[in-house]
């Protein structure tokens, strides 16, 4: 005698599945991999000649010492101004003879530009926070950006961030370079 | 009246769960792309700071991993800030090795691309930060990713 098997009511079983699928979409944050990319000095041979000293003029000394203060070419100096500081010494608008020279060369597809030699040194104490060491970091990259992105939009019409062209790209990171110095570790103290 | 004794005679209309498994294949195989698989346990703590100007790592097989922070279980390691490296605490001499280990796991021509990326707790102060980063020059792993979360930085950190 043929029993009928009951049979389960599965139909919403897809809605469960759906619901868990969104409630997973909305919850996972896809972890990707982001930060401040840097590249370090090369060790320092012994034997090696030391480098030729750097002009003074062209030397942007950015100091944090253990409590976190910043200090600006011997000035105290807030972060939030960091960056503005670090655009006017790196542009040198006015030719003020404090600032870093500029040098004329010829770069493919800017043509003729003036090239900033400013280095920025930034020199930190054993006791400083990682917190603060990154905020310094990131404004002064904040600032090569934004005068990457100016330069940029002058010459090709667009933002930095969004050329595509690795050419223009290199032009671009010629003429502004990432001149960021970590100095030797010392104790500043403070 | 005898037309209307037909509907009672039928039952609910069986719904077709054909598509089911599909979906469930799907859920599957969507977390099995997006999920990455954390391949060591961390016993330290590392909160990342924040940061705006960050770019993307790339080429994850070229990336070794140095953590600094603060062990989670403090009353076995205390809070001083401790270096994990693959999956143990290690000192700043073990550094060197461990570089070259991965060197060696890395095909020759690929070397020069390889990236250490830092994952290092906020609340670590830089004195241990330098000593990787001396030591990452003396072996000459020169180029470094200081890890970051995406984000505005917080007004003024500490004080």
């Amino acid at each position: 005698m043929a029993r009928m098997r009951p049979e389960i009511n599965a139909g919403s079983m897809a809605d469960i599945a759906f619901l868990l699928l969104i409630f997973f979409l909305v919850t996972t944050t896809m972890d990707v991999d982001v930060g401040i990319t840097r590249m370090l000095p090369p060790p320092i041979d012994p034997n090696a000649p030391p480098p030729p000293p750097v002009r003074e003029r062209n030397v942007f000394v950015v100091l944090v010492d253990r409590h976190d203060r910043l200090m600006v070419e011997g000035q105290i100096t807030s972060i939030d101004r960091l960056r503005d500081v670090t655009k006017e010494f790196l542009l040198n608008p006015y030719d003020d003879p404090s600032k870093p020279e500029k040098r004329i060369e010829e770069i493919p597809h800017l043509g003729e530009i003036e090239v900033s030699r400013g280095i920025i040194s930034l020199q930190n104490d054993r006791g400083t926070s990682y917190e603060m060491y990154i905020s310094v970091q990131n404004e002064l990259a904040a600032a090569i950006n934004e005068i990457r992105d100016e330069m940029s939009k002058e010459h090709f019409g667009m933002k930095f961030s969004d050329l595509r062209d690795q050419e223009l790209i290199d032009a671009i990171r010629h003429a502004v370079p990432m001149a960021i110095s970590e100095a030797e570790p010392k104790d500043i103290g403070g | 009246m005898a037309r209307f004794k037909k509907d009672t005679k039928s039952g609910t209309p069986k719904i077709n769960t054909a598509s089911l498994p599909d979906i469930i294949f799907m859920l599957l195989f969507f977390f099995m792309v997006t999920t990455t698989l954390r391949e060591t346990q961390l016993f330290v703590r590392t909160q990342l700071p924040f940061a705006t100007e960050v770019q993307t790592l790339e080429r994850k097989s070229l990336v070794s991993h140095i953590y600094i922070g603060p062990p989670f279980q403090t009353r076995i390691f205390g809070t001083e800030p401790r270096i994990q490296l693959q999956d143990q605490f290690a000192t700043v001499d073990d550094i060197a090795s461990f570089i070259s280990a991965e060197r060696e796991a890395r095909a020759e021509a690929e070397r020069p691309l390889m990236t250490t990326s830092l994952k290092i707790d906020r609340e670590t102060t830089m004195g241990i930060v330098t000593d990787v980063k001396q030591e990452l020059r003396q072996v000459n792993a020169l180029r470094i990713n200081y890890s970051t979360a995406r984000g505005e930085v917080p007004a003024s950190p500490r004080r």
